[in-house]
């Protein structure tokens, strides 16, 4: 966000109305592309309803500069994960659910994993802290 | 408890109220039974040393459970923490009620508070301050409100005719669950198409276990979230399956494909799971609300939740429950403020429990109104339902308060039903998952729940939803379909929410769409500071919030005493006679009858027509020996004046009042004007028989007799409630008739029937 927008929210949202040209979905398209036309004829598909990374980063911005720093983070969280596919995004909060990683080392290596192949390196911390901290609390034993 | 037990017989009264089902718990910290302020919970503490925190609430980092570790290490705001810590909790509290502390002020001071200080803050408020400090701190300022549609067959096709009825009545959120995991999708295809009939935004959600609730979600069936369960204590986490990471990591899967999520908390669920701590419910709901926060979450579902019932059987149980929601908005945490389970079978304990939060208003009035009946509400039954629903409207009336929903003329909804039916019916046709016969469909237009259905059973429905995961179909193939079929409008709409998960801007705090435009805590902040600030309805929004079944004006009065009138005319007629004369028959009783009595007004609010009231005031004189002479009183219309004057002019001194309304009264000459024999002012309770028992004690008194006084059963019925309305337009009717200065007329009457 630029800084003179900083000074006024209510310029830039809600994006998709007032803004909407900054508005890119998954494919890349304008949001003005989403029309029913466009997916009937194909032109546009289920791939294209998709918040994008720099989309997040916006909202993050917003969320910022509305005073909630915690949501914007998650937000950011959020952007670093938008190009993980959904099955390993559903791999890793199952290893975190508890018991079913076996070691702290198991969620190092899914957190290096983000790291590296997705550049996911806040979400990669966030795995690394729950890695300490389980095996601190002993969130490791089996549960079925 | 068997009746026998009791000796006083008024326990027998109050053993058959359905009050006599609740069962209230003893306070007991130590087994965690226990509001707030248990003996067990921890004194506020925050120890900071070179930016790390050290002691939290008065535990040292290395004993850190999971929860304290998330909120130590995500939770503060390090810059404001000593200023915050060191105020004094009481005058915290009274800052939160002070209309002069800007709400963003409080939000920051409580970065810098431990969950054991907020929950000590909110003990030194009372219910009401509660409520105040809610209008102030809640986060979006139009209030809103959210149903649950479900049935007990997973019917999409009554679902969706259920959701248009939802989105008809006004709630902004569709919460749906299965009675059989696997049909998740098609309940929330249903709720998605039902809603879509009627309007743009309307957001979905499936309740499912976390993971297929997400890949529901991800086919663009659903647009947000709110079941993501945390725990105040370590133990019960884990119970539920889940971590502080795992639920933070999972909030964040949901920002990045574009969907709204809330997570749920609640009193008591601690309790349940059997791992409390011994401590109190507020305490271990702090914990809950600043980890939220600490996770990122926009907002959060809370104020007992699945819990309420046990949270209301313990002392200051509701008061608890309220604070919970308090301490979210003070987080800056969408609220979707709980009242979403029955917590009590007593209806006076469920309306006394939403009224604080209707005063205050909330993000979501309820975190799931059962929109459907009891027995179809697959989460169980809710504060409020179908059966409640103009209970709800009536309350939103009559202290002019904001609950999200409005009056709907019936022709609109059967209008919306039929065309959800319709719609929901041709995707399931066009993606070969079943067809319906037109009797099929209209049973389900007309049903009130599923017991009156003959659409789908779960077994088939079953079958549907393993299709729809075969072939892995998506909201496109929905879109598609409704198109395909004619239902472009509702593609539109399903379009629009679709393109939320684009443009991202739903993901902002308190975000609901109304009229495909997000209004959001950033678009539309809280701003309450006073009277006159804030939520303020609008001329329009006041007249929808007015409108109701069995509003009766008073047109609608008179055209009912019209048509009884005409038909009356054939019954009886009258005939002034000149103005009447005092009489001198020792034995005649005169009954004066109220300037509209057969003129305007034609039956009592009774329901008995004025010509049988007159008839039945004859012959009971008759029959005692009497002999009845009938006036029209034209100088007022009041009851003791018209039994005054009439005994005035009756030989006997005694004559009977009686008003168009039926009200009536037996009067002697020489008493004062309130200081009657007998009075009915009962009137919608006195039948045709009383008023000849009425005329036949007139007749007793005439005669210098002492009559045991007519007795009208009366059983505690409300008869304001139900006759008010109707008593006072008719009474006006009668005084706009008032001659002043008239004197009555002695009338000729005749009955067509004989007598």
């Amino acid at each position: 966000m630029m800084d003179d927008e900083k000074t006024n929210i209510e310029a830039i949202y809600p994006l998709g109305e007032k803004q909407p040209d900054r508005v890119r979905t998954r494919n890349g398209r304008p949001l003005a592309d989403l029309t029913l036309d466009n997916l009937l004829t194909g032109y546009v598909a289920a791939s294209d309803f998709g918040i994008t990374a720099e989309g997040l980063r916006l909202q993050a911005a917003i969320a910022e500069q509305a005073g909630r720093p915690n949501l914007a983070q998650n937000l950011r969280r959020g952007a670093e994960l938008v190009e993980i596919p959904d099955d390993v995004l559903l791999g890793v909060y199952e290893l975190l659910r508890p018991g079913r990683a076996q070691s702290a080392d198991d969620i190092r290596v899914a957190a290096n994993q983000l790291r590296e192949i997705y550049a996911a390196k806040e979400t990669a911390s966030l795995l690394e802290e729950a890695a300490l901290v389980y095996e601190r609390r002993g969130i490791f034993q089996r549960r079925f | 408890m068997s009746p026998s037990q009791n000796n006083w017989a008024r326990y027998d009264l109050w053993d058959e109220r359905h009050l006599s089902h609740d069962r209230f718990a003893v306070e007991d910290p130590e087994n965690g039974f226990c509001a707030s302020a248990s003996p067990y919970d921890p004194k506020p503490s925050l120890v900071i040393e070179a930016g790390r925190i050290v002691e939290m609430d008065g535990v040292q980092a290395s004993e850190f459970d999971m929860i304290d570790e998330f909120i130590a290490r995500h939770y503060f705001d390090l810059t404001i923490a000593e200023e915050a810590m060191a105020l004094d909790s009481r005058e915290f509290a009274r800052m939160l009620v002070d209309v002069n502390v800007p709400r963003a002020r409080l939000v920051k001071l409580s970065r810098g508070m431990t969950p054991a200080k907020l929950a000590e803050v909110l003990g030194h408020l009372n219910t009401l301050e509660l409520a105040f400090a809610n209008s102030k701190l809640r986060c979006r300022r139009q209030p809103s409100n959210q149903a649950h549609v479900t049935n007990a067959k997973d019917d999409p096709v009554q679902m969706a005719a259920d959701a248009a009825t939802a989105a008809l009545y006004g709630f902004d959120e569709i919460e749906t669950t299965v009675r059989v995991a696997r049909n998740g999708r098609t309940n929330a295809i249903a709720c998605a198409v039902g809603a879509a009939v009627v309007r743009d935004g309307v957001l979905i959600q499936c309740s499912l276990e976390e993971a297929e609730e997400l890949r529901i979600a991800l086919a663009g069936f659903t647009s947000y979230t709110e079941t993501m369960s945390v725990y105040g204590t370590e133990a019960s986490f884990i119970d539920g399956d889940d971590t502080p990471w795992s639920k933070a990591f999972l909030t964040a899967v949901y920002a990045a494909r574009g969907l709204k999520a809330r997570c749920t908390s609640g009193s008591s669920a601690e309790l349940l799971m059997g791992f409390h701590e011994r401590k109190s419910m507020l305490y271990l709901e702090a914990r809950c609300v600043c980890l939220q926060r600490a996770m990122g979450v926009q907002g959060t579902q809370n104020g007992g939740i699945d819990g309420a019932p046990l949270t209301s059987s313990v002392p200051r149980g509701g008061w608890e429950l309220l604070a919970e929601n308090v301490l979210a908005a003070l987080l800056d945490l969408e609220c979707a403020s709980g009242n979403d389970t029955r917590h009590s079978e007593s209806e006076i304990r469920v309306g006394a429990k939403i009224m604080p939060y209707l005063m205050s208003g909330t993000d979501f009035i309820c975190s799931g109104f059962g929109s459907i009946p009891k027995y179809d509400n697959s989460f169980n039954a809710s504060l409020f339902n179908a059966e409640e629903m103009e209970d709800f409207l009536a309350l939103q009336r009559e202290f002019q308060v904001e609950g999200g929903l409005q009056h709907v003329p019936e022709d609109q909804l059967l209008a919306a039903r039929a065309r959800a039916i319709e719609a929901i019916s041709a995707v399931l046709e066009t993606l070969n998952l079943g067809r319906l016969t037109e009797a099929q469909k209209k049973s389900v237009l007309y049903a009130n729940g599923s017991d009156e259905t003959t659409s789908y059973m779960p077994g088939e429905v079953a079958g549907m939803n393993a299709a729809l995961i075969e072939r892995n179909i998506t909201f496109v193939e929905v879109v598609q379909a409704l198109a395909a079929r004619g239902f472009t409008t509702e593609a539109a709409r399903l379009l629009s929410i679709a393109r939320q998960r684009v443009t991202g801007d739903y993901l902002q705090t308190s975000a609901i769409i109304r009229d495909g435009r997000v209004v959001s805590a950033v678009n539309d902040p809280n701003r309450y500071s006073g009277p006159g600030t804030g939520y303020v309805m609008t001329e329009e929004r006041r007249q929808a919030i007015n409108r109701i079944r069995r509003e009766v004006s008073k047109q609608d009065v008179l055209a009912g005493e019209g048509i009884s009138g005409q038909k009356d005319s054939r019954r009886w007629r009258f005939e002034s006679k000149g103005e009447a004369r005092k009489g001198d028959d020792p034995r005649e009783v005169v009954i004066g009858i109220s300037p509209g009595f057969g003129v305007k007004l034609h039956k009592t609010t009774g329901g008995v027509p004025l010509y049988k009231v007159l008839a039945a005031l004859l012959v009971g004189i008759r029959e005692k020996g009497c002999h009845p002479r009938v006036v029209r009183v034209r100088h007022t219309a009041d009851t003791s004046f018209l039994g005054l004057t009439a005994a005035r002019l009756a030989g006997s001194g005694v004559g009977i009042g009686i008003q168009g309304k039926g009200t009536t009264v037996i009067h002697r000459h020489d008493q004062a004007p309130h200081m009657n024999l007998e009075l009915f002012s009962q009137a919608p309770l006195i039948g045709e028989a009383d008023y000849r028992l009425i005329g036949g004690n007139a007749a007793r008194y005439a005669l210098g007799q002492s009559p045991v006084p007519v007795s009208i059963p009366y059983r505690g019925q409300a008869l304001g409630a139900r006759f008010h309305v109707q008593t006072a337009m008719l009474y006006a009717i009668e005084t706009s008739m008032i001659e002043p200065g008239q004197n009555p007329e002695a009338l000729e009457v005749e009955f067509y029937d004989g007598r």
